[in-house]
């Protein structure tokens, strides 16, 4: 949204009448005295500036809160042998990529469909946004009971036509798949806001030309919605990248990792270093997660705005 | 105007001195009342039997001495547990008095600066020195026993025995034919319950017995990684167990969901035959289900050999840290746990699970089924062996999602125990053991 917000701006600049910006100096003298800066300053420096300085610190050390012993790089070199980090890997970049892909087929679709004039599209809404608002820990529970092998809604549902469901969250081999799809449920009504604003941007002549050429709503949607609605897209994909890529208090809600480590991620294989006391180990993997995240998000971050610009 | 700045001058101040107060009050944790009474905290986890033990001994204490009360604080128990202890040491926020696990859990408090060493206390003239082994340092002594020790062993239906004409086994052959008949009969043979994951680990911590029995310097070469799961034909069997039960279709079919709650209905109401358990949870079979306890018996883990033995575990601990506010107090209510009193009150409040190591305290007449059938263990000679936990203070952090992936078939028992011992490595490298 910030993006979106950053291309207003400099369209604004550009408008004619405007009085013409002053060349700027390289020292433009702030509207605002220096004090009026130190009450964020302050909270921005010990809030995020001191405590990222310690975890790189704490990542080379040996720390069990009682006493701390400076190992140097030991700490990376231990959490890349872990035998648990490559399937953590992997089940971060499947959960990624899966839930903020189905995250903007569905979130586009539902923007699709409530922009549109249909009855009581208010209320569906309000309905598609609401599970934005419930706890995830909440979430997380009630899907567990619900997906319950054998007295869960699901299943019993299911065996009501005649289907034997698997164990959503106790087999292996669907575990992770099942919290994906809670995942995005959770988070579409977050996405379907996105897109609608900004499927409502885009000026209506465009579709009213559209359709006098004889165009058909599939057309509409193809050539008309979907190249416009190019920013808002940008900001789904990146927003539940990044949230998918770090994503930890659904997943340990739903399986704690399990069963036994078949659908930890990064995430969660951080925070068993964290709760098995190996507190410098967990501070290295951080260090490695904020790593992972930024080499992802910063060149698709980069690639799709790029594109966008081209246009 | 000037009226106005001198009062919210006079607000400001009162809002300051409001707020370092607040601090002050907030850093003390517990402390003298007014009246000369003095209040102790004392944090518990939340199962309900160590809630309730405490609080009967809390209550009979401050009967005796009422200048002294104490006030009952509970936290969650497991892995989270391990780690609000951990941080309310380090930043010494920690209560007067607090209950935790003896052994190897206690060695990772790093107990010689931040617990109150009880060492030279007259008191502790009564405590047994099995249990004083499991709470010491080379430096120090650091709890008294609360609770009874435990066995990790099989609990099992005996109405379901009695009626296949089952015998209890000693040999682990023996056991898999009872799990062929009792599953033949449309039982359930193994009750398993993964979602509490650490009720997983019992077929391999409690095959320690037999571990020692064939290898009686394994824990000390174990500590010096001289020895280890993956290499050790011995060691690895509880693995195999382990797979073995999973890969014969003897468990319950729900294994997956259920939680040590729903082991202990199965068991009771006969759905299952065999549950692999710590003692304790008889006290829970009494409370739940106390029509049906009496059909509940007990019998440690069958080996290889001709005989078999129980892995025990010792009682809980309460500790001190260094630097409580009141240490004559605490050590007046140590002093009261270290005595047949405590004992008693104990029983009266839980009923007994198993032996108690204070000298001179006896169990009531009326102890459970399964309570009867561990004690017997304890009188013959060489008939316990402690477990792994309390002879070294190496344990991997791991292990429970470990053997949830063996005894689910994800991974093999070989592959379980070579990884074991790499969770392991992390764990004594972090205690700064020789030989890692």
């Amino acid at each position: 949204m910030a993006i979106t917000t950053e291309r207003r701006l400099a369209r604004q600049s550009k408008r004619p009448g405007r009085l013409p910006e002053k060349p700027r100096k390289s020292r433009q003298k702030s509207q605002y005295p220096m004090w009026f800066y130190i009450p964020a300053a302050v909270l921005f420096f010990t809030l995020f500036v001191v405590p990222t300085i310690a975890s790189f610190y704490f990542s080379l050390t040996r720390w069990s809160l009682f006493d701390i012993e400076f190992i140097g790089f030991d700490n990376f070199a231990q959490f890349f042998r872990e035998p648990m980090l490559i399937q953590g890997f992997v089940n971060t970049f499947i959960f990624g990529f899966i839930t903020s892909g189905l995250k903007v087929v569905f979130g586009l679709l539902l923007a699709v469909l409530l922009s549109s004039q249909i009855m009581g599209r208010t209320f569906l809404r309000s309905v598609v946004f609401f599970p934005v608002l419930v706890s995830v820990v909440g979430v997380g529970i009630t899907f567990r009971v619900l997906m319950d092998p054998f007295d869960g809604l699901i299943n019993t549902a299911l065996a009501g036509i005649g289907v034997d469901g698997p164990g959503w969250l106790t087999d292996p081999s669907y575990a992770l798949l099942s919290v994906a799809f809670v995942e995005v449920w959770r988070g579409v009504g977050l996405a379907t806001l996105i897109f609608i604003a900004g499927i409502v941007a885009i000026p209506d002549e465009y579709f009213e030309a559209a359709t006098t050429d004889g165009a058909s709503p599939f057309q509409n949607f193809w050539h008309i919605t979907l190249p416009l609605v190019r920013p808002a897209m940008v900001t789904v994909v990146i927003l539940s990248l990044i949230g998918g890529l770090r994503s930890f208090d659904l997943i340990w809600a739903m399986t704690r990792g399990g069963p036994g480590f078949t659908s930890d991620v990064i995430a969660s294989v951080i925070f068993k270093q964290y709760q098995a006391g190996f507190y410098g180990l967990s501070s290295a993997g951080n260090v490695v997660l904020f790593v992972v995240v930024t080499a992802i998000i910063v060149p698709i971050f980069w690639f799709l705005n790029r594109k966008e610009a081209d246009q | 105007m000037n009226a106005f700045k001198k009062r919210s001058k006079l607000m400001a101040a009162l809002v300051t001195g409001a707020a370092i107060s607040l601090t002050i009050a907030g850093c003390s944790t517990g402390g003298a009342t007014t009246d000369g009474k003095v209040e102790l905290s004392l944090l518990v986890d939340n199962t309900d039997a160590n809630i309730a033990t405490v609080e009967a001994l809390a209550e009979a204490f401050t009967a005796q001495n009422p200048d002294i009360e104490i006030d009952v604080q509970t936290r969650p128990g497991g892995e989270e547990g391990d780690n609000l202890i951990k941080t309310r040491l380090a930043t010494g926020e920690m209560t007067d008095l607090f209950w935790y696990n003896s052994g190897s859990l206690m060695q990772a408090l790093n107990p010689d600066q931040t617990l109150l060493n009880i060492a030279d206390e007259p008191f502790m003239d009564t405590v047994t020195s099995t249990f004083i082994d499991g709470v010491s340092t080379p430096n120090g002594v650091y709890a008294v026993p609360a609770g009874t020790g435990m066995g990790g062993g099989i609990l099992y239906n005996e109405a379901i025995y009695a009626e296949l004409g089952l015998e209890v086994p000693v040999t682990w052959d023996e056991f898999m034919d009872n799990n062929e008949a009792i599953s033949n009969a449309g039982y359930d043979a193994v009750i398993q319950t993964y979602t509490d994951a650490w009720t997983s680990q019992l077929f391999v911590l409690g095959d320690f017995y037999n571990v020692l029995a064939e290898e009686p310097n394994w824990a000390d070469d174990y500590t010096a990684n001289k020895v280890n799961y993956a290499d050790d034909d011995v060691a690895i069997r509880g693995f195999e167990r382990l797979q073995e039960v999973y890969e014969a279709g003897y468990l319950n079919e729900d294994f997956a969901s259920s939680t040590l709650d729903d082991g202990l209905r199965m068991l009771a109401q006969g759905e299952g035959a065999h549950y692999p358990m710590l003692s304790f949870a008889v006290s829970t079979i009494v409370e739940l289900y106390p029509d049906q306890a009496d059909d509940i018996g007990f019998f440690a883990q069958p080996g290889d050999g001709p005989s078999n033995g129980l892995t025990t575990w010792l009682a809980n601990g309460i500790y001190a840290p260094a630097d409580t506010e009141h240490p004559d107090e605490v050590k007046s209510f140590m002093a009261f746990i270290a005595t047949v009193e405590a004992c008693d009150v104990q029983s009266d409040a839980v009923g007994a699970t198993g032996p108690y190591f204070i000298e001179g305290c006896v169990l009531p007449d009326d102890v459970p089924n399964a309570t009867a059938d561990l004690l017997p263990y304890f009188e013959t000679e060489g008939g316990t062996a402690a477990a792994l936990e309390f002879l070294s203070p190496v344990k991997g952090p791991s292990l429970p999602q470990i053997t949830v992936e063996v005894g689910s078939g994800i991974r093999s028992a070989a592959e379980g125990a070579s990884l074991y011992d790499q969770d392991v490595t992390k764990q004594a490298q972090q205690l700064g053991l020789e030989g890692w």
